[in-house]
C-alpha cells in the first residue's frame, strides 16, 4: 500500500511535468466548458421556458459535473497515448506496484480537473451564478464533483488501454460528449419521454449533478424521479464509489497485462 | 566448479495468433557473461527479450532470471533486472534529467546517481531539454543509462545499436563493456555479426524462434569463416577471377555480373587479402577493389543452415 502511495506520487509528478511542458491540450480542455457555459447560458437559456437568471443558476452546477465526466475522454486520451510509448514497457519492467501507473495518471487529471474548475466557477459567479447552501454543503459538492471525476477517469483510462489505437480512443472519446445530453446536466428531466427519462435519471451524471444543485441551494430534488435522483447524495456516492470499485481493478490488470 | 546462469530457458514457446515467435527456445547464460542472440528481422529475438523481462507470458516452457521464474515470480525478477529496448523506453515529454530522476525515486536510487549517469553518458548538457528532441545516439544513451540506474545483475539490450552511428555504436559498445567487467550480466540481441563477436563471450543463432546454432565467436568464426570478394574492372573476366576464388577458398563462388563482383567464403586462417590480390592479378585479371571480412549475417545462415535469410 505505501508502495503503491510512493510509486503512484512518482507517476503523479511525471504528469504534472508533462502538463507544465506542454499546457496547451491541459487548458483547451479545461477552458472548453467555459465556452459551453457562455453558449448555453445566453444563447439556448433565451428558448428554454424558465427565465435566464434562473436557467444560469441551473446551468452552473450541471457544467460542472459534465466537465467532471470528461474524465472518461481525458483518461481514454491519455491512456491509449501512453500505452504504444516505450516508456511504459520501462515502468512493466521496473519493480513498482502494477497500481502505480494507472493510479498517478488518474491524479494528476484530477488535479488537472481541480484547476480548471476555479475559472469555470469564477465565470459561473460572474453570470450570476451562487453557491446558495451552506460552506460545509458547498464543501460536500465540491468533494463529490472530484470523485466522480476520479471514477469517470479510471473508466476512460480502461477503455484508453483497451482500445486498438489513440486514433480509435479519438473518436470514441469524442463519442462521449453526447454523455450529459441524456442526463438532466443542461435540462430538466421531467420534460422528457417516459423511456427516456428513465435512461437519463439512471445516468449517474444526473444523479451527481442532482446532488451539487440541491448542496449548493440552486434546485431542489425534482418530483417522481427515478431513485438515484429522488436520493441525489446517496445517488452519486453509490454510483462513484461502484465506478471505481469496478473500473480501477480491471484498469489495472489491463495495465499488467501489456500489450 | 558449478556454473551459475543468469538467464536460463527451457522450451520457451509464444504464438501471436497464426504467427509462431518462438518455438521451443532454449538459452543458458552464465553469471558474468555477455550473451549475443544474432538472428534475422522476425528470428524471435525481441520475443525472446520481452518473455524473459517478464513483459510478455510464455504459452510454453520455463525461464528463470537471476533465479526467478518468469512467470510465478515476475516481482522478482524485476527486481534484478533491467532492459533498454529497441524502441527508446523513456519519455520523449520529460527532460534527461526529468526521466532519470523519475526512475530513480520508482527505483529508491539516490537523484544524484541520476545526474552522475547523465555525466558518465555525456548527456550533461542535453539534460534539460525533452528527450524527443534527442539524436538516435542520445536517446539510446539515455535510455541505457535509465537502464543502470539501480545496478542491474542480469542487463537486457534489444538491438542496441540498430539505426545508430557509428560514434554513438562506439559508445554503446563501450558502455556494455565496462558493464560486463564490473561482473554484469548482459544478454543483447543483435542483426550484426560484428556486434555479437566485439562483444560477447557466446554467440546464439536464432532462426524461426528456436536456436538454430550456438558457440563462442572464435568457434564460430571458424566455423563459417570470411567472406573474400574482388571488383574485377570494366568488361575484365568475371569466370577467370571465379577460377582463381575458387584455387584460393575450396568453394564455390558467387558471381554478380551487375556489380562485377566475385565473392567466395573461405575457413582458411592463413589466406591473406594480400595474396588473394596477387593471384587474381596474376591470373591477368584487372581488378578495382578486393576485400576479406567477416560474413554478413545473410551468408552465416547460408552457411550454417543451407538457407538464405532475409537479413533487411
Amino acid at each position: 500500500m505505501t508502495t503503491l502511495a510512493y510509486d503512484g506520487a512518482a507517476v503523479l509528478g511525471r504528469h504534472l511535468l508533462r502538463i507544465r511542458h506542454a499546457p496547451a491540450i491541459t487548458v483547451m480542455t479545461q477552458t472548453m466548458p467555459i465556452v459551453f457555459l457562455l453558449f448555453f447560458g445566453y444563447v439556448f437559456g433565451g428558448a428554454l421556458a424558465m427565465p435566464g437568471a434562473e436557467y444560469r443558476s441551473y446551468l452552473v452546477p450541471g457544467l460542472l459535473v459534465a466537465t467532471a465526466a470528461g474524465g472518461l475522454m481525458t483518461g481514454m486520451f491519455q491512456a491509449a497515448q501512453d500505452a504504444h510509448r516505450g516508456v511504459m514497457d520501462r515502468f512493466r519492467t521496473l519493480p513498482m506496484s502494477r497500481g502505480a501507473v494507472p493510479l498517478g495518471q488518474a491524479l494528476a487529471d484530477l488535479v488537472a480537473c481541480a484547476a480548471g474548475t476555479v475559472p469555470m466557477i469564477l465565470v459561473g459567479l460572474a453570470m450570476g451564478w451562487r453557491i446558495e447552501g451552506s460552506v460545509p454543503e458547498a464543501l460536500a459538492a465540491f468533494g463529490l464533483l472530484l470523485l466522480f471525476r476520479f471514477a469517470m477517469t479510471w473508466v476512460g483510462i480502461l477503455l484508453g488501454l483497451a482500445s486498438r489505437s489513440e486514433e480509435a480512443a479519438g473518436q470514441l472519446g469524442s463519442a462521449t460528449f453526447v454523455l450529459p445530453l441524456l442526463s438532466n446536466a443542461y435540462i430538466p428531466t421531467e420534460g422528457m419521454p417516459d423511456h427516456l427519462r428513465a435512461v437519463a435519471e439512471w445516468n449517474p451524471i444526473s444523479a451527481v449533478t442532482t446532488a451539487v444543485r440541491v448542496l449548493f441551494g440552486n434546485a431542489p430534488v425534482p418530483a417522481d424521479a427515478a431513485w438515484p435522483v429522488a436520493h441525489p447524495v446517496a445517488g452519486a456516492l453509490l454510483w462513484s464509489l461502484a465506478l471505481v470499485a469496478v473500473f480501477a481493478p480491471l484498469a489495472v490488470r489491463r495495465y499488467s497485462r501489456g500489450g | 566448479m558449478t556454473t551459475t546462469y543468469a538467464v536460463l530457458s527451457e522450451g520457451l514457446g509464444k504464438r501471436y495468433g497464426e504467427v509462431h515467435a518462438l518455438r521451443g527456445l532454449d538459452l543458458a547464460v552464465p553469471e558474468g557473461t555477455v550473451c549475443a542472440v544474432l538472428g534475422p528481422n522476425g528470428a524471435g529475438k525481441t520475443t525472446a527479450v520481452r518473455v524473459l523481462a517478464t513483459l510478455v507470458r510464455p504459452d510454453a516452457g520455463t525461464a528463470r532470471v537471476a533465479g526467478h521464474d518468469v512467470v510465478r515470480d515476475p516481482g522478482g525478477v524485476r527486481r534484478r533486472i533491467a532492459v533498454t529496448g529497441q524502441y527508446a523506453s523513456v519519455d520523449g515529454d520529460l527532460t534527461g534529467t526529468e526521466n532519470l530522476r523519475l526512475f530513480a525515486r520508482l527505483l529508491r536510487v539516490p537523484p544524484a546517481r541520476a545526474d552522475e549517469l547523465l555525466e558518465e553518458f555525456g548527456l550533461t548538457e542535453a539534460a534539460g531539454r525533452p528527450a524527443r528532441t534527442y539524436s538516435g545516439g542520445m536517446r539510446r544513451r539515455l535510455d541505457l543509462a535509465a537502464s543502470l540506474l539501480a545496478r542491474p545483475a542480469v542487463l537486457f539490450l534489444d538491438e542496441p545499436t540498430t539505426g545508430l552511428d557509428p560514434h554513438s555504436r562506439n559508445g554503446i559498445w563501450d558502455a556494455v563493456r565496462r558493464l560486463a567487467a564490473e561482473g554484469t550480466t548482459v544478454l543483447l540481441t543483435t542483426q550484426y555479426l560484428e556486434e555479437a563477436d566485439r562483444l560477447a563471450d557466446d554467440i546464439v543463432l536464432v532462426e524461426d524462434g528456436r536456436a538454430a546454432h550456438r558457440g563462442t565467436p572464435a568457434a564460430l568464426k571458424s566455423l563459417i569463416g570470411g567472406w573474400a570478394e574482388v571488383v574485377v574492372a570494366g568488361p575484365g573476366p568475371l569466370d577467370a577471377a571465379a577460377a582463381v576464388l575458387d584455387r584460393l577458398t575450396g568453394n564455390a563462388p558467387v558471381l554478380d555480373a551487375e556489380r562485377r563482383t566475385v565473392g567466395a567464403l573461405t575457413t582458411d586462417p592463413a589466406l591473406t587479402l594480400p595474396r588473394i590480390v596477387r593471384e587474381v592479378d596474376a591470373a591477368g585479371v584487372p581488378i578495382v577493389d578486393a576485400s576479406l571480412r567477416p560474413p554478413t549475417l545473410d551468408e552465416v545462415f547460408l552457411r550454417l543452415t543451407g538457407r538464405t535469410e532475409a537479413a533487411a
